[in-house]
């Protein structure tokens, strides 16, 4: 909070002494000095030791002449100041990596070719293939979970903001909340275990009965939360001139909510198109182009990433960075127009 | 209605909500209404269901492979479910998965909730938005892209630190290393930390967001500094969000596959160092041991499954039974 700074730096009787504000680089440049000189002398390697070295002469640095010219709170504070800065630095460091290494690996063979090819007679050693019968997959797989899951997700949000009182309501909002946590590969063990009982091959259908059950109660949160933000006078104002419950909630309630509605469901669709476990054991994954979800092995994105990488040959992890960077593109584009929407539609509450 | 009755009314006021749900106790006769109460009432039941089938079936289907183990599903250190008489247990599993998340909890939680404060109070606004903004879509990277990232990247790279670890303190026994590939259950919790990290800092900057600016004014005024503000007013006032943050996280790590199956090279063995490769989780054996499996197989997994839904059940349920005394921050939607 600023509002410690606006204090008028002609008013400095009142405060102790500072240090000045270039002082924390100061101490920052002289402890990575510090650290790579000894590193250097003791003959050290590793980059983890020299680093390791400068940040604990950084913070002891930071500690000790701050307690001298200012005092002991004001050192507690730098030095707190400083760990909440490395653990964000430590936090940036491994998913810059992650970002960088999809992208620049995923580069070498992403091209049309491979958007618009299968594995179908490509071996796991050979270059060539792609991930078009995968895509294909995903796209259907997802698309079906999404026509079960939506209309679901948002009755039962319609049911818990509109209608629910009493028990029932406070059942079904405990379980969605506990049903957000289930293990994707639980779903997956699940819709199996149905599959066992009558003896089923697997086939893509599957595979979306088990992300809808992940997808359901993710669109009940989001859709339940927006419908909240509907003025109550709205549906006053409709209820008093005679319309039936009812039509005002078709009317009026999802009209105003429908921005932050199709976000919530793409954010949700977002989050169960890269889920590998339930297709896994479903869906099975195949090398060839199968078009229909309800007979027959399918390929998905992730199942793909998952068994090129399985097979262990170096053009196999290049065609899975691939995959992996159109999957996260998909992901990424879908949660920004998402949230584009989210701005752009967002009810105008308390007018 | 009468029109005069209106009229003269007196100006209007907020109608309470009795009155509210009087009109709409008279509404549900219509019978568009009933329908549509019906329609969305059935839905919420239609939730209720799955749930209740989730642990009909799993429980039912477990029940058959586990009357027929000779193993103590519990404390049998093997998985043998092609021979005949099948012998079976989740012992290693069980220590595989909780090791495995006790590390990455240790890792992800003090770092998260340093995040949220940073993103909260020590950042500059100009940086705090976009930050946070990226983190969120950080949340959203597929788990199947960092068990990619991590078996291919973060793997070779735990090289140095494992024969760091072992060169300073191997002499504990649980920083001992044998030169085998660094894909032990230690890199497991790393990456693990990695992925939950931005849930635990988002729903705990959320909390930390809704700390009373009064709390923190009058902590100022006393003549606080920043860190004796966040001591003694963000912290304890955020204090059960980050529990409940963290178990959400727990959570996550628990039932986490494909960034466990990627990087783990398993064996059915408990190993106290943790660096040496081997070991299992609930989730990983299912994805590795699956495809191989018979039908008595696959209800073997099943059982291990149930277990698995059992532990995130109870730690979920924790979790929101702490948010729900402070209803406005849940982390569904983070």
């Amino acid at each position: 909070m600023s509002t410690a700074t606006t204090a008028p730096k002609a008013a400095s009787t009142l405060r102790g002494a500072r240090l000045p504000k270039w002082a924390p680089w100061a101490i920052a440049a002289g402890s990575v000095a510090a650290g790579i000189g000894i590193s250097v002398a003791a003959g050290l390697h590793s980059n983890i030791q020299w680093a390791l070295i400068a940040a604990i002469l950084y913070i002891l640095g930071t500690y000790v002449i701050a307690a001298r010219v200012e005092n002991r709170r004001q050192a507690t504070d730098r030095v707190v100041t400083s760990l909440v800065w490395v653990a964000f630095l430590l936090a940036v460091v491994p998913l810059a990596s992650l970002v960088w290494s999809t992208v620049q690996r995923g580069t070498k063979v992403l091209d049309v070719y491979f958007l618009t090819h299968s594995m179908g007679v490509v071996a796991d050693s050979e270059t060539g293939g792609g991930i078009y019968h995968a895509i294909l997959g995903t796209l259907q797989q997802v698309g079906l979970a999404t026509l079960i899951a939506a209309p679901v997700g948002v009755l039962t949000a319609i049911y818990l903001v509109e209608y629910g009182r009493g028990n029932l309501a406070r059942a079904v909002t405990f379980f969605v909340d506990v049903m957000t946590g289930i293990p994707s590969i639980v779903a997956g063990l699940f819709i199996l275990s149905l599959m066992l009982m009558f003896d089923m091959e697997p086939f893509g259908f599957a595979g979306s009965l088990a992300l809808a059950i992940l997808m359901m109660p993710v669109v009940v949160r989001s859709t339940e939360e927006m419908l909240k933000l509907v003025p109550n006078e709205l549906r006053e104002a409709s209820l008093a001139l005679g319309v039936p419950k009812w039509r005002t909630i078709l009317k009026v309630v999802l009209p105003t909510s429908l921005g932050g509605i199709t976000t919530g469901i793409m954010l949700s669709i977002a989050r169960i198109a890269g889920e590998t476990a339930p297709v896994l054991l479903l869906v099975f994954g195949s090398k060839f182009i199968n078009a229909n979800p309800f007979e027959g092995a399918q390929a998905s994105l992730p199942l793909y990433i998952y068994q090129q990488y399985g097979s262990g040959e170096v053009t196999a992890y290049d065609r899975a960075w691939a995959a992996s960077l159109t999957l996260i593109a998909f992901v990424m584009i879908l949660n920004l127009v998402a949230r584009g929407i989210a701005r752009w539609k967002a009810p105008k509450t308390g007018r | 209605m009468d029109t005069t009755q209106i009229a003269d009314a007196p100006p209007p006021t907020p109608p309470t909500p009795t009155a509210e749900q009087k009109r709409a106790a008279r509404g549900a006769t219509r019978p568009g209404d009933r329908i549509f109460l019906g329609l969305s009432r059935g839905s919420g039941i239609l939730l209720l269901v799955i749930m209740a089938a989730i642990a009909g079936f799993l429980t039912y289907r477990a029940s058959l492979a586990i009357s027929k183990d000779e193993g103590n599903f519990l404390t049998t250190f093997e998985w043998n479910t092609g021979v005949n008489p099948p012998v079976f247990g989740i012992a290693v599993l069980a220590y595989g998965t909780i090791i495995s998340s006790i590390i990455a909890m240790i890792i992800a939680v003090p770092i998260a909730v340093a995040i949220a404060l940073f993103l909260t109070h020590y950042a500059p606004r100009r940086l705090s938005g976009p930050i946070a903004y990226v983190i969120d879509l950080l949340a959203a990277v597929p788990s199947i892209v960092y068990g990619l990232w991590g078996a291919l990247v973060l793997v070779p790279y735990m090289n140095g630190l494992f024969g760091w670890l072992n060169d300073y303190l191997g002499w504990t026994g649980i920083f001992s290393w044998q030169n085998g590939a660094p894909r032990s259950m230690l890199t497991v919790g790393i990456l693990l930390a990695i992925m939950i990290l931005p849930i635990i800092t988002n729903v705990s900057r959320e909390v930390f967001r809704q700390v009373p600016q009064m709390h923190e004014e009058a902590a100022l005024a006393l003549g606080a500094t920043r860190w004796e503000v966040i001591r003694m007013a963000v912290l304890p006032f955020g204090r059960s969000g980050v529990i409940s943050a963290s178990m959400l996280g727990l959570g996550r790590a628990l039932g986490e596959t494909m960034a466990v199956a990627t990087v783990l090279s398993p064996d059915f063995l408990i190993h106290t160092s943790l660096l040496d490769p081997g070991g299992g989780t609930f989730a990983q054996n299912i994805a590795s041991k699956f495809s191989e499996a018979t039908e008595f197989g696959r209800d073997a997994l099943i059982a291990s499954g149930l277990v698995l839904f059992v532990i995130t059940l109870l730690v979920n349920g924790a979790a929101r039974a702490i948010i729900a005394r402070r209803k406005e921050y849940s982390g569904a939607n983070a």
